[in-house]
């Protein structure tokens, strides 16, 4: 059986992870290396790593602290931010990154997913979208969510899966940061929708938040979780073995 | 010396890291002299087989891998290149491997029940087929390593060492004399991973 993902999310800016951490034994709280191999030891089944640098100096970084991650880390890796072409899977690929996640670059070249999906494999390429309810209809947003695309969100996903991104990463931007759970009602409609793996994004709060996701919706494959992680809210190996007394598959 | 074979297919950075993670010197490499001075071969693989088993035989790695087996070198083919160690691949089309073990490769679609994703992606447990292989000497029934395939070997009944449940028990690991095959990525299998490795290199 295959288990339930659980994946912390890493914003790093210039190198750094962005928002302090609060964790003992950590001798460097914004060393993405180190946090990257605290979590690995620590249970999360998988990373992201996300840039949210503008300069090309803070990529040359970003690409040189992957590098390292990659060096020590041994599961698997995702990186996001700033993907806009086939030459950015490329930089980061050749880091040791396993799979790219595209969100803004796809809404503004909608061939980048398949041109992608085409060189490096379905499994590689990894479609984020930043959805919110518009006037009661899910709607894709770009630029980090402040800007609304029109499109509707659900003929969008089935688009890209169409034209190879082999997972897809739904982030309500309705729930994200509220804390008071995940986007189930967006989160069925995209799993009912599609037949790659879902990632779910955005309101997680706490341990039960996690284990109603994986109860009510058995087509999601994994969580995902920023703050509440960095913050110690939830410590992830407490969340597994919750999950998995609560009869999830869960890699313990 | 651990020479992985670099004929051009996938990226090579984390399993040459994991090897260094272990202590093993490894060296991703395309030179037939250090392959053939090695103490032993990793085939990668990642993508398309028919692509793969092309480079292959362009590249002249295929024959040596071949020879290298024969001469009793142990060999480990990883995700990909464990499924060319099989005789035929049915990846869009029909197509040859390097027959060093027998069986074939088809899609995991073939094998098990409608509502599962396809890729089999994500970390699933292993379950030993017969004794405790001498590579999972470090691990227990039960642990889970990181798959992405959409096919799997089959027919190789004798060579299975392991399986993951999957609908049905796809082909984990196979081992026939010097020859193993691991379908998941052990180098992005944690330490449970690094341990398989390990036992590789103490082989």
């Amino acid at each position: 059986m295959i288990t339930k993902r659980i994946i912390p999310c890493l914003d790093v800016r210039n190198g750094r992870v962005v928002k302090g951490v609060n964790f003992e034994g950590l001798s460097d709280v914004s060393s993405p290396i180190e946090l990257a191999k605290f979590y690995s030891d620590n249970g999360a089944d998988e990373l992201v790593f996300y840039d949210i640098t503008a300069s090309a100096e803070g990529r040359q970084l970003f690409t040189d602290i992957l590098c390292e991650t990659a060096r020590q880390v041994f599961i698997p890796l995702t990186v996001g931010g700033g993907i806009n072409t086939v030459a950015d899977f490329d930089r980061v690929l050749g880091c040791g990154a396993d799979k790219v996640s595209v969100n803004s670059g796809a809404i503004r070249n909608p061939d980048l997913v398949y041109e992608a999906a085409k060189l490096y494999g379905d499994q590689c390429v990894v479609l984020s979208a930043d959805i919110k309810r518009v006037d009661g209809v899910f709607r894709v947003f770009a630029k980090g969510g402040r800007e609304n695309t029109g499109m509707e969100a659900i003929e969008w996903i089935r688009r890209c899966v169409g034209n190879g991104a082999g997972e897809i990463v739904v982030n309500s931007i309705d729930t994200d940061g509220v804390k008071g759970g995940f986007d189930l009602e967006m989160l069925r409609a995209v799993c009912d929708a599609v037949s790659v793996p879902v990632i779910a994004s955005g309101g997680a709060g706490n341990i039960q938040d996690f284990i109603t996701l994986f109860d009510t919706l058995p087509g999601v494959d994994a969580g995902l979780a920023a703050s509440i992680f960095h913050f110690g809210e939830v410590a992830i190996q407490d969340l597994k073995q919750q999950m998995a007394a609560a009869g999830i598959p869960t890699r313990l | 010396m651990i020479a992985i074979i670099d004929y051009g297919v996938g990226n090579l950075f984390s399993l040459k890291s994991s090897f260094a993670a272990i202590g093993a010197e490894a060296v991703v490499t395309a030179d037939p002299a250090l392959i053939r001075a090695a103490d032993r071969i990793i085939l990668p693989g990642v993508g398309a087989f028919a692509d793969a088993a092309a480079k292959l035989r362009d590249t002249g790695m295929g024959d040596l891998v071949r020879e290298q087996a024969a001469a009793g070198k142990p060999i480990m083919g990883i995700c990909l290149g464990m499924q060319l160690l099989f005789d035929t691949s049915y990846e869009y089309g029909e197509h040859r491997g390097l027959s060093l073990i027998p069986g074939c490769v088809r899609p995991i679609a073939d094998a098990i029940p409608a509502g599962y994703k396809i890729p089999h992606i994500g970390w699933n447990a292993l379950r030993f087929s017969g004794d405790k292989h001498p590579l999972f000497r470090y691990l227990s029934e039960g642990d889970c390593v990181y798959f992405v395939h959409s096919y799997y070997a089959t027919g190789c009944d004798g060579a299975v060492i392991a399986t993951a449940e999957y609908g049905a028990p796809l082909t984990a690991a196979v081992a026939r004399g010097n020859v193993y095959g691991c379908q998941f990525h052990p180098e992005k299998s944690g330490t449970v991973g690094l341990s398989i490795l390990k036992a590789f290199c103490e082989l």
